[in-house]
């Protein structure tokens, strides 16, 4: 860290949590402060990480607005932060959801509503923690960090099934989790057999040389872990049920920013740390992204439940974010990340709009509703816009995203991407089936026909989904052009790593290689 | 100039933008205004250009505006970006013109209907989105226009959501779109992935023209091919069509607007503008003129046994953008869109003139309760048969032009008499089937309830306005592509000549295809007999015209009750064709059951029972065995569980680490 520069994102980190210490204190009969104290938070947070977005320098390679101290440092354990191009687009959503997410709940939480709000800023902390580290224990901790106040809130201000829910989230992401953690030492241990330094940092992880056969090892638990969070086909179920339980914030936010951990984690970590077993790996991850596609769309199109329906559609739309990802040229990475934010907005949106009908009729059964255009003309308005948006119009940011991975799939396995491409015909069946069921027709339920209209703070939160959807479907350059130089950057790593990988003979010592990279340094 | 040609598609997405977010408290007429201003602002423009693009030598008529980068990602770069030339500049005037007519139009017909501004605001958003598709300087820019337009086509049919049939309607236009754009999709995969690895990154026109040589034959192939299937969605032919004559759930003027004049031509427009790549692949070319022929033929055979006003129309329609894409794909481009014109104009004021009669009939469609307007709605009933003569193909007007440029086309470049043939039957069939329309709903008596026929009234003049309009274009229409042999000179070619080249060659050989091969087909002989030979199949299809005219006449006029003697004679077919051949519950059968049968497979067996079944069995003896442990512990394990768990870790994390590395 150097003295001039503020450490913004250390800011960003603990501002959250700083707020959540602050609300202790509080009186809980106080609820309106508590939920204007808790806005008011997070709208310094978004206003903070504002500048990041203009402040970043988009030509420069190296991470930015680092901040590194020693913390460990007989272990090798610092505390290092920094976010690039990628880091930084999600950052931002984050910031930009938690707002959503605090001004959604203003209504809908009214119970425990200190305990619910503590929850959310510790979560915000956690989230921001783990897209901002580069330090592998402090990204565990902010990773695991994550895990608590999710399981909270799905637990403690979920529908029905909740505890199952909650359980099932835990159990299937500590699953993961508790494998990445040993491979996480074990790689920690083997780098410092090799070149007799103790560290977590990293980008000096990134200069590793692994045997392949190990990287298979130490890739299979890191995948598996971010796998699980993405949620990839098969290891999806738990989303469903964490959905359709969680109030709607947390669905928010759990589709808007902690799936993308996963993908974020195969960006940051599994892939530059594991080079040659994740290149070999891309038949397995595209086959699976491909199933994740369709078998999402066609499950998603039998759901009688809205939250359901739209949970595994994100298992649809992940795993384009995936398929992207794998396909290792620029078109499908940058695809796959403005994916991954547009999931964020239109997932997003989508639950918020379920939400928001959840809030007046109590239920979320596709069944119960029907004839809503009639009454809620505005609500209409912007059901449709984000359904479209999700079914990845042009001119919405979706189609952005969805082209260029497709793109980028078909030009590394044109398989893959007929195969893939067919999710866009899918897509349209079971949202545009879903939209009519719901909003079109006669109202035939009786409590449906006094529908209150959306009110000026729904509006409002909409109307800022629906300003992005428009905004980066219509002019994606603003946020490309700060992903740029990271993502070339990424791809000429990872594939030169991998190139030195197979070059090196197959039955070379160990010792050799540590050579090979000596010389390389 | 070139500076200001976005306006032309800006203007009605002003309209749009006025309407959708600030004419809540607008009264009708402000927005009924500001709806119709905006299109024909852009008609203005339109005119402006074209007006200058007379005056300037042919090379020059090319205007080209980049106004931002879109989508750019590494070498991959598309911009939005317009580009008028000699033939988006006749798409914008047919789109605006016509359009401003029908919005005009629309003013009277939605009157009364709750929904007036919302009506407009989509007609706006439509207009906006045909120009974008048709001003755009690259694919990717046409194909938001291609998806716009489609997505307008999903609200505008479903615009009485109230009514399922009408959301059901605009659902399956939607998807069945979405099906051809999965061919469209990838055929631009195929080609910026090849052109790429060519170190040429772009999906704009001019750019790839300029590179086609690079594309091998195989290769335009199978891009034709693809965007040939984004087509056959855009402009219902085979095996896509089924959704348009559904599409007719909406309202009339949408009908016209959108399922007639402009949205279900784009696919016409987009292989002419693409008409470099087609000239490279002549498997495909003919494979668009069979499929355009098949399309035509089977489309007007269905028009022939429909009762419902509005259905025959769409079937018409269907069968009308056969003959364009049998236009296009002998190559002769020109012609193609020499018949979409006209065809605006005449179907256009088909289906506005449907709306009238629907108007006065109380909403009614059914011509068997229908006869006798003549008297009644005067104006509707002279604009309609001008219109029926013009697609008819009656001499002189305008539809004789452009569909014997077409037949002839099919002949001379496929060197095939039964292409001419089949479109030549079609054309009979089409005059006998709007006759037989026009005969039962305007002549004998009128066999409507007392209730409806009391109400019978003329439309108001600005219904009627925009009707005569369209009739006087239907008549002269045709002025601008009178062939040779007639002593024209074929204007509309000759303007269309620095898009499409100077007489594009006869590509199209249908060579390997013997069944269609005749003695005609002996290439050489063809061309010394051709102006004869022109003459005489022109002749022919008048005559098989007039056939047409002659036999509904026959049926509905002079002798009405041989259709009822007809329909028992021939009561099998007569099933068959007036449900459509059951093509739609055929896809119903194999491919909507199947898709839902697969469905509940994932769901139930897949999902719910495999793999929850595996993570509960497996959370089940995790418990199980955690009931067991539980014996031996006492008082709190949750505190000091977690420390032992994560110290348990951090050993074997090492000792593993020891082992295997």
């Amino acid at each position: 860290m150097t003295v001039m520069s503020i450490p913004i994102l250390s800011f960003l980190i603990y501002f959250p949590l700083l707020g959540a210490i602050l609300l202790l204190f509080v009186n809980r009969k106080n609820s309106q402060f508590i939920k204007v104290f808790t806005l008011v938070f997070s709208l310094v947070e978004l206003a903070v990480s504002i500048p990041l977005f203009f402040k970043f320098d988009e030509t420069a390679k190296t991470m930015q607005f680092v901040e590194k101290a020693q913390w460990f440092p007989e272990w090798g354990i610092s505390y290092f932060i920094g976010i690039d191009g990628i880091s930084l687009l999600l950052v931002l959503l984050t910031t930009f959801l938690t707002v959503i997410c605090v001004l959604c709940s203003w209504k809908a939480i009214e119970d425990r509503i200190k305990e619910y709000y503590i929850t959310f800023l510790i979560l915000e902390t956690a989230m921001i923690g783990t897209l901002c580290a580069l330090d592998l224990v402090l990204f565990y901790i902010f990773w695991e960090l994550m895990l608590i106040p999710m399981y909270l809130l799905i637990g403690i201000w979920g529908g029905p099934r909740r505890i199952y829910a909650a359980i099932k989230f835990f159990l299937f992401t500590m699953a993961g989790s508790v494998l990445m953690f040993i491979a996480i030492l074990a790689l920690y241990f083997y780098y410092y057999k090799t070149t007799g330094v103790y560290t977590f940092n990293v980008l000096e992880l990134y200069q590793a040389s692994i045997p392949v056969v190990k990287q298979y090892w130490f890739f299979g638990a890191f995948a598996l872990s971010f796998a699980i969070k993405v949620p990839m086909f098969p290891v999806h179920t738990w989303l469903p049920d964490a959905h359709t339980e969680a109030p709607t914030a947390g669905s928010v936010i759990l589709a808007g920013v902690l799936l993308k951990m996963g993908t974020y984690g195969f960006l940051r970590f599994a892939v530059p740390l594991f080079p040659a077993a994740a290149f070999d790996a891309i038949p397995l991850m595209s086959i699976l992204a491909v199933i994740g596609i369709i078998y999402g769309a066609i499950v998603s199109m039998m759901q009688p439940d809205l939250k359901r329906l739209i949970a595994f559609s994100s298992v649809s739309h992940l795993g384009y974010v995936m398929l992207g990802l794998f396909a290792f040229n620029i078109q499908g990475v940058q695809g796959g990340i403005y994916q991954m934010l547009n999931h964020g907005i239109s997932t997003g949106g989508l639950f918020l709009i379920v939400g928001m009908i959840y809030e007046r009729r109590h239920t979320r059964m596709i069944a119960d509703f029907g004839g809503l255009a009639k009454v809620m003309p505005v609500f209409a308005t912007f059901f449709m816009i984000i359904t479209l948006s999700s079914i990845a119009l042009p001119g919405t940011n979706g189609f952005v995203g969805e082209f260029l991975i497709l793109l980028g799939a078909f030009k590394s396995n044109a398989v893959y991407g007929v195969l893939a491409t067919t999710g866009v015909i899918l897509g349209a069946v079971y949202m545009l089936w879903m939209f009519q069921r719901v909003m079109f027709g006669v109202i035939t339920k009786e409590e449906n026909r006094n529908l209150k209209d959306l009110g000026k703070r729904e509006i409002l939160i909409l109307s800022s989904m629906v300003f992005f959807i428009i905004l980066m479907g219509v002019y994606p350059k603003m946020f490309f052009k700060k992903m740029d130089v990271s993502v070339a950057e990424y791809l000429s790593f990872v594939k030169a790593k991998n190139a030195q990988y197979r070059t090196l003979p197959q039955g070379a010592t160990e010792a050799a290689k540590v050579n090979d990279l000596s010389n390389t340094k | 100039m070139a500076d200001l040609i976005w306006l032309i598609p800006a203007f009605p997405a002003i309209g749009f933008l006025i309407n959708s977010l600030l004419g809540i408290r607008f009264p009708k007429a402000l927005t009924a205004w500001v709806a119709c201003l905006s299109v024909i602002a852009s008609f203005a423009v339109s005119a402006a250009i074209f007006v200058k693009f007379l005056g300037m030598p042919a090379e020059g008529r090319l205007l080209e505006k980049t106004v931002f980068d879109w989508i750019v990602s590494g070498d991959f770069n598309t911009s939005i970006g317009f580009r008028i030339d000699a033939l988006s500049i006749i798409m914008c005037l047919i789109v605006s013109g016509v359009g401003s007519l029908i919005h005009i139009y629309s003013v009277g017909y939605m009157h009364g209907d709750p929904g007036f501004r919302r009506f407009f605001c989509y007609l706006n958003l439509f207009v906006f989105m045909m120009l974008t598709l048709v001003t755009a300087d690259n694919v990717l820019l046409m194909f938001v226009g291609w998806e716009g337009v489609g997505l307008c086509s999903y609200l505008l049919i479903g615009f009485w959501y109230e009514k399922d049939s009408a959301s059901d309607a605009g659902k399956k236009a939607f998807i069945v779109n979405r099906i051809g754009d999965f061919g469209f999709l990838l055929g631009v995969f195929t080609l910026v992935g090849f052109l790429g690895t060519q170190g040429i990154w772009t999906l704009k026109f001019s750019e790839l023209q300029a590179n086609v040589h690079l594309i091998g034959p195989s290769l335009a192939t199978v891009i034709t091919l693809l965007f040939f299937v984004g087509a056959t969605g855009k402009s219902a032919q085979i095996p896509l069509y089924v959704w348009l004559p559904d599409a007719m759930e909406g309202p009339t003027p949408v009908s016209s607007l959108i399922h007639a004049a402009t949205m279900v031509t784009a696919g016409v427009y987009m292989i002419a503008r693409l008409n470099f790549l087609y000239v490279l692949a002549p498997t495909t070319l003919l494979i668009v003129t069979v499929v355009g022929l098949l399309t035509a033929f089977f489309a007007a055979t269905i028009g022939c046994a429909q009762y419902d006003i509005k259905r025959v129309l769409a079937y018409s329609t269907v069968s009308q953008l056969g003959y364009m894409f049998v236009g296009v794909g002998a190559g002769a481009y020109a012609a193609g869109i020499f018949h979409l014109m006209t065809h605006a104009f005449f179907k256009g004021l088909l289906f506005l003139a449907a709306g009238s009669v629907m108007h006065a009939m109380s909403g009614e469609l059914d011509m068997r309760k229908m006869g006798g307007l003549r008297k009644k709605i005067p104006i509707t009933y002279w604009t309609t048969f001008i219109a029926c003569l013009a697609i008819a193909g009656v001499p002189g007007l305008s539809g004789f032009f452009s569909k014997d440029e077409i037949l002839w086309m099919a002949f001379s470049r496929h060197h095939s008499f039964w292409f001419w043939f089949i479109g030549a039957a079609t054309a009979g069939m089409t005059a006998f089937y709007m006759f037989r329309m026009f005969f039962n709903t305007f002549h004998g008596e009128c066999r409507a309830s007392e209730e409806v026929k009391h109400h019978i009234h003329e439309s108001p003049k600005v219904m009627t306005i925009p009707l005569m309009i369209l009739a006087v274009l239907s008549i002269i229409g045709g002025y601008v592509g009178v062939p040779h042999l007639l002593g024209g000179s074929n204007h509309i070619e000759k303007w269309l000549e620095p898009v499409f080249g100077h007489h594009a060659p006869a590509t199209a050989h249908a060579g390997g295809f013997s069944f269609v091969n005749t003695a005609f087909a002996s290439s050489g002989e063809a061309a010394g007999i051709e102006a004869g030979m022109e003459m005489k199949l022109m002749i022919g299809a008048i005559i098989i015209g007039l056939l047409g005219i002659f036999i509904a006449w026959l049926f509905y006029v002079k002798n009405p009750n041989l259709p009822k003697k007809f329909v028992e004679k021939f009561h099998g077919l007569f099933t068959l064709v007036h449900n459509k051949y059951f093509i739609d519950e055929l896809y119903g059968a194999v491919f909507v059951k199947n898709l839902f049968r697969l469905g509940a497979l994932c769901k139930e067996f897949f999902d719910e029972t495999i793999i929850d079944g595996i993570i509960n069995g497996v959370a089940a003896a995790m418990g199980g065995i955690g009931s067991l442990m539980r014996r031996v512990q006492s008082g709190f394990v949750q505190g000091y569980a977690f420390a032992i768990i994560l110290g348990a870790i951090i050993v074997i994390g090492y000792l593993v680490s020891r082992m295997i590395l």
